[in-house]
């Protein structure tokens, strides 16, 4: 079976005053039908990863890779319209904040079905149906409400369930998941996690899960790559995260506290700048 | 032992008539000097606007309010903001962008009078872990985690006894947020000092604090110390409710 995506040699560059920065620094990985988890902290270059693969990155980013390809097209050489097209139906992303990413003065209902007819002919009553339909899948309790409400009358925890209807609705066969609940409450994250998680799998699509929390991460990810300076340090599967060997990863582990254990000083991170030096792990399949 | 904090009925709303949201609703609690004190609960339920109260930030409360035994009147003086000082959540937001570290702490000194602001500038940002070197810097030239710092110091120049941390962390990477939970355990052991922390990470209250409030829709629905919070042994549905999402969260 191929890959939904396949990455090699993907780098990302910001020209600066001071000479070019490179965010993503030569990595390799591909996504199977399987829940990928990509972890570091900020500046580790995950969001960059996850950007490029939309190829939401924009001039003067540049974007360099020897072969990226999604559903085995190669996404360098697309003309935009092509792109376009690609975006939704075959991939979506569901960003941070739903504040941010939702058009504020646009009813909630018509952002979802514009989602679904920029890809697919439906009339107007059977895409209004599918958005009720798709709400419902979110568990959204009175969909008819919410189809109707504007962005700033839902509560954060909706917002990003609106947002994960949006994304799912053209049936990607991708979700990229940028941060989806550090906007969130613990209480509500785990719910919206949960059903992110439910929907993917029905659906047996492949999801990237970017995330700062590795805890977090592999509870819903098979196999999660670690990314520290804009490189693969590590690759963990979830269930053996204790395992893992690079510093870095045993640091990101130990340096959150935990309810149940009483610690009276966490541990820090000491961050060897021979990590930024190693050749990154490759996290093809 | 003496109490620093104690709130007796405080009820802080917003709006008027038909519009008024009562957001604090008749919370009562008290802090002992030297304790950790947590608040809990999720967005809405009023943990924030309760430290908002306390320092005088909010247009409309009545209830008690006590810090070292003395009631605060409607305004807060000169003496209050020696005593009590606030770490707000999001580093990135309360730090003025054109003003440099030294700027930020040297006016928080003269405000509050003191004479050898030269010499206590390197002092206040050692104390918080940043070198000499960071005090001519702009807030763009810090990560984070140094800004986090940054307003700690601001925090702690006038002296105070007691320190409002308002998520101190949450907008910190889990790595960072090691460092400045390390460094507010340091400070309160060398200072003496106080805290009421609000956070909705259990975690973290649970790593911080001695003993914890939950609050909900503007009410506090239980006091219980973190031995209490650790073995799981919450008495109200939504004590046991969130408990039990953090326990999910991090398993």
């Amino acid at each position: 079976m191929s890959n939904l995506v396949d990455v090699e040699n993907l780098w990302v560059r910001f020209p600066t005053r001071t000479g070019v920065f490179d965010a993503v620094r030569g990595i390799s990985f591909s996504l199977g039908k399987e829940r990928l988890g990509i972890v570091g902290e900020s500046g580790s270059g995950k969001s960059m990863t996850g950007r490029a693969l939309l190829r939401l990155i924009r001039r003067p980013g540049i974007v360099e890779a020897d072969r990226m390809e999604i559903l085995g097209q190669d996404i360098m050489a697309m003309p935009e319209k092509a792109m376009r097209q690609l975006r939704g139906r075959d991939i979506s992303m569901v960003m941070q904040d739903p504040k941010y990413s939702l058009n504020p003065v646009m009813r909630v209902g018509e952002q979802i079905v514009e989602a679904l007819s920029i890809h697919e002919k439906v009339d107007r009553k059977l895409a209004r149906q599918k958005a009720l339909d798709m709400l419902e899948a979110v568990v959204i309790r009175d969909p008819e409400r919410v189809f109707a409400a504007y962005p700033h009358e839902l509560s954060g925890g909706m917002g990003q369930r609106v947002m994960i209807a949006m994304m799912l609705i053209a049936n990607p066969k991708i979700l990229i998941a940028d941060e989806p609940t550090s906007a969130l409450d613990v209480s509500v994250q785990i719910q919206v996690l949960e059903i992110m998680d439910k929907l993917v799998r029905e659906r047996g699509m492949g999801l990237i899960f970017i995330s700062h929390d590795l805890r977090l991460v592999s509870n819903f990810c098979d196999r999660i790559l670690i990314m520290y300076g804009g490189r693969i340090v590590e690759i963990c599967e979830s269930g053996k995260l204790e395992e893992a060997k690079h510093p870095y990863t045993r640091g990101l582990l130990n340096s959150m506290p935990q309810l149940t254990i009483k610690k009276d000083r966490l541990e820090t991170l000491d961050r060897d700048p021979a990590w930024r030096d190693q050749e990154s792990v490759s996290g093809i399949l | 032992m003496k109490k620093a904090l104690e709130l007796i009925d405080l009820n802080v709303w917003f709006g008027e008539g038909a519009d008024r949201v009562d957001a604090v609703k008749s919370v009562s609690f008290s802090v002992r000097q030297g304790d950790s004190f947590g608040l809990v609960g999720e967005s809405g339920s009023g943990k924030s606007t309760v430290l908002r109260a306390v320092t005088g930030l909010v247009p409309y409360w009545n209830g008690t309010i006590l810090v070292d035994q003395k009631e605060l009147g409607a305004k807060r003086d000169k003496h209050f903001y020696k005593t009590v000082q606030m770490v707000f959540q999001d580093p990135y937001a309360s730090l003025h962008p054109r003003h440099t570290v030294d700027r930020v702490l040297s006016e928080t000194l003269q405000l509050h009078g003191f004479k050898d602001i030269d010499s206590k500038i390197p002092k206040l940002l050692d104390d918080v872990g940043l070198g000499a070197s960071f005090r001519f810097r702009y807030p763009h030239q810090l990560s984070g985690g140094q800004r986090q710092r940054v307003a700690i110091a601001r925090a702690l120049a006038p002296e105070p006894k007691i320190l409002l941390l308002d998520e101190p962390t949450s907008a910190l990477d889990v790595s960072v947020q090691a460092e400045i939970l390390n460094l507010l355990s340091e400070l309160r052991a060398e200072h003496n000092l106080t805290y009421v922390m609000v956070s909705h990470d259990l975690a973290v209250v649970g790593h911080m604090c001695d003993n914890v409030a939950v609050m909900q829709h503007g009410e506090l629905v239980e006091m219980m110390t973190v031995d209490k919070m650790r073995n799981q042994q919450a008495d109200h549905p939504y004590s046991r409710h969130l408990l039990e999402s953090s326990a999910r969260y991090r398993a």
